[in-house]
């Protein structure tokens, strides 16, 4: 259908993330081996990986968490180097936490511009740091309807909502302010069918958006059903990057647990 | 239904008045001269101090802290504050800054030791409270400082309102807390101080520099532990070592009745000066029926054990 010219546009889109050879050593395990990372503009790339590969590390690593000891990033072309979350942010990278990372007592627009609240023009806002209460609300409303999260009030306390609902305050606020690239952190991990259904919406919108999406997560059907492509990481490296379209997920869990080989597999399984 | 309760102040908010209602009525019926205008001026004189005190009180445990030390540190203040003015010489407005730089020192030095070292708060303030009572009693030798300039109770004087006299102290009081009031609601470093109590973590992520705030509400606190002082200075017209002793417990217990909680992220400043006024009722109402101090600090211990519990016992309910 129409996911495959999806899949075609894509492979011919530029690199927006790049990483070569990363490598990160905690003592005397090594969880990172040298691993290497593509992910094109404006699609959904999951990552997955059996306990152990290197995920999280690698996730670490692409959203300034850790600082890997070898190898080279290049976003947008550009090497750099993060050295912490908040750096990261900087440049356009935003990453939704698994456990959300949000103040359950304060209020959905305060979640939403937490850390960058808008100020109010004038002296009140340079001198006294005054926050623009009203225009946060304006502006709430809009980063959650371009996701279509359907909640009345901004003003409500995060912690009157449901998992799926916070989930989409802090997706809604990775959205808004991400230039490049979100990172979702196993998104619909502690979510029902319905709940879980309704975050899967949200990260197509987010891609539609334009923004590049890393969604790390231990869902097969959910990866099957959104991703553009999967990279499997395996041993603390890339082990292959496969196409959901025409790779059976039983081929995806053998290649993931080192059933089968990455050379193993038919052509047109890789992505 | 739930619209109409969500509208509604949780008990948390709601219990507090109704026990200041309550406790007005008792103590109207046990002195008649409870309900007097001079009385009330009373409870306003002792009120701007333990208020003032729960100012900073109220920061800390806002960001899921606790401050042992502010009696302690506001008595070193005063002791400072008086000494340096009588013994020194020194001009009393410079006395007075020498006695809002050393709580404010003390202050730093808790957060310090939060921040830094990360100690947990109970322990850092209660070893400076230890700290800043031996100072204050070493450097006073245990003796009250009298004949003060008049310069020192200037916030002593009173203002007629009316029937009710409010002194200049009791009026900067009122103002302070509408201050912190706004800074709390309508700045950016003030919703900083919530997402800090209230989350860490997200305020971490999110970028907001954790420690640096912790830093500045230990700090800030101590100052207003210093103008607790200044104040206190100004109502007794002396300076005493033995200050502070129960206005520790009694700033803890306001700011709890005041619906704020431990746990952090969650409070209104404005219920800590209800909460302050509800101790002044308290500590006033039992002095006019006779009850004898020692018996008041009972009640105030119960009192805050009452307030802590409904808190919690609310919030488990919703």
């Amino acid at each position: 259908m129409h996911n495959t010219t999806t899949q075609n546009a894509a492979a011919s889109k530029p690199l927006v993330f790049r990483a070569t050879g990363l490598v990160k050593r905690y003592g005397q395990v090594t969880a990172l081996d040298g691993a290497d990372f593509e992910l094109r503009d404006g699609e959904i790339l999951a990552v997955i990986g059996d306990n152990g590969a290197g995920k999280s590390s690698l996730i670490k690593a692409l959203s300034g968490a850790v600082v890997p000891d070898e190898g080279e990033m290049y976003l947008d072309g550009k090497l750099v180097h993060f050295k912490s979350p908040v750096d990261a942010r900087r440049h356009g990278i935003e990453t939704v936490y698994q456990d959300l990372a949000v103040a359950p007592a304060m209020t959905i627009a305060e979640n939403l511009f937490m850390g960058r609240e808008i100020l109010r023009p004038g002296l009140l806002g340079k001198l006294f740091r005054a926050i623009d209460m009203k225009q946060m609300l304006t502006d709430a409303v809009g980063y959650m309807d371009d996701l279509k999260i359907g909640i009345r009030s901004m003003s409500q306390a995060v912690e009157t909502l449901s998992g799926g609902q916070r989930q989409g305050v802090a997706v809604a606020r990775s959205a808004a302010f991400a230039r490049h690239v979100v990172i979702l952190d196993e998104p619909t991990a502690a979510l029902g069918v319905k709940e879980g259904n309704m975050v899967l919406e949200m990260i197509r919108r987010v891609r539609d958006k334009g923004l590049a999406v890393i969604l790390i997560s231990h869902n097969m059907p959910h990866v099957f059903e959104i991703a553009d492509r999967i990279h499997i990481q395996r041993l603390g490296k890339r082990a292959a990057v496969v196409n959901p379209q025409t790779i059976s997920m039983s081929d995806t869990v053998a290649v993931m647990t080192g059933a089968k080989r990455s050379e193993d597999l038919p052509e047109d399984a890789h992505a | 239904m739930s619209k109409l309760s969500s509208r509604l102040p949780p008990l948390a908010t709601l219990g507090p008045l109704i026990a200041l209602v309550v406790a007005a009525g008792f103590f109207s019926i046990q002195s008649d001269r409870f309900l007097s205008s001079q009385n009330f001026s009373l409870i306003l004189q002792q009120v701007m101090v333990v208020g003032v005190l729960a100012i900073g009180q109220t920061l800390i445990i806002l960001t899921a802290g606790i401050d042992l030390s502010c009696g302690m540190v506001m008595a070193l203040g005063s002791i400072v504050m008086t000494k340096f003015a009588v013994d020194l010489g020194m001009h009393p407005a410079l006395a007075t800054l020498c006695g809002l730089l050393v709580c404010s020192l003390f202050g730093l030095a808790n957060g310090l030791l939060v921040t830094k070292i990360r100690l947990p708060p109970f322990i850092v303030t209660l070893g400076t409270m230890n700290i800043a009572f031996a100072i204050t009693q070493i450097y006073s030798s245990a003796q009250t400082v009298t004949d003060l300039p008049a310069f020192l109770t200037f916030f002593g004087n009173t203002l007629k309102l009316g029937e009710t006299e409010m002194s200049y102290g009791a009026i900067f009081m009122l103002a302070l807390y509408l201050g912190v009031w706004l800074f709390l609601r309508e700045t950016a470093p003030g919703r900083h101080l919530y997402a800090v109590g209230n989350s860490p973590e997200a305020a971490r992520l999110t970028g907001i520099a954790t420690q640096r705030v912790l830093l500045t509400v230990y700090a800030i606190a101590g100052l207003f532990y210093g103008i607790a002082a200044m104040l206190i200075v100004a109502r007794t017209g002396v300076g005493d070592p033995q200050a502070g002793q129960t206005d520790n417990l009694d700033a803890i217990t306001a700011v709890v009745l005041g619906g704020t909680s431990l746990f952090g992220g969650r409070g209104v400043i404005l219920g800590s000066l209800l909460g302050a006024v509800i101790v002044g009722v308290f500590r006033n109402g039992l002095t006019l029926m006779g009850v004898a101090s020692v018996y008041q600090t009972l009640i105030t211990g119960i009192l805050v054990i009452l307030a802590v519990a409904t808190d919690q016992l609310s919030r488990k309910r919703s």
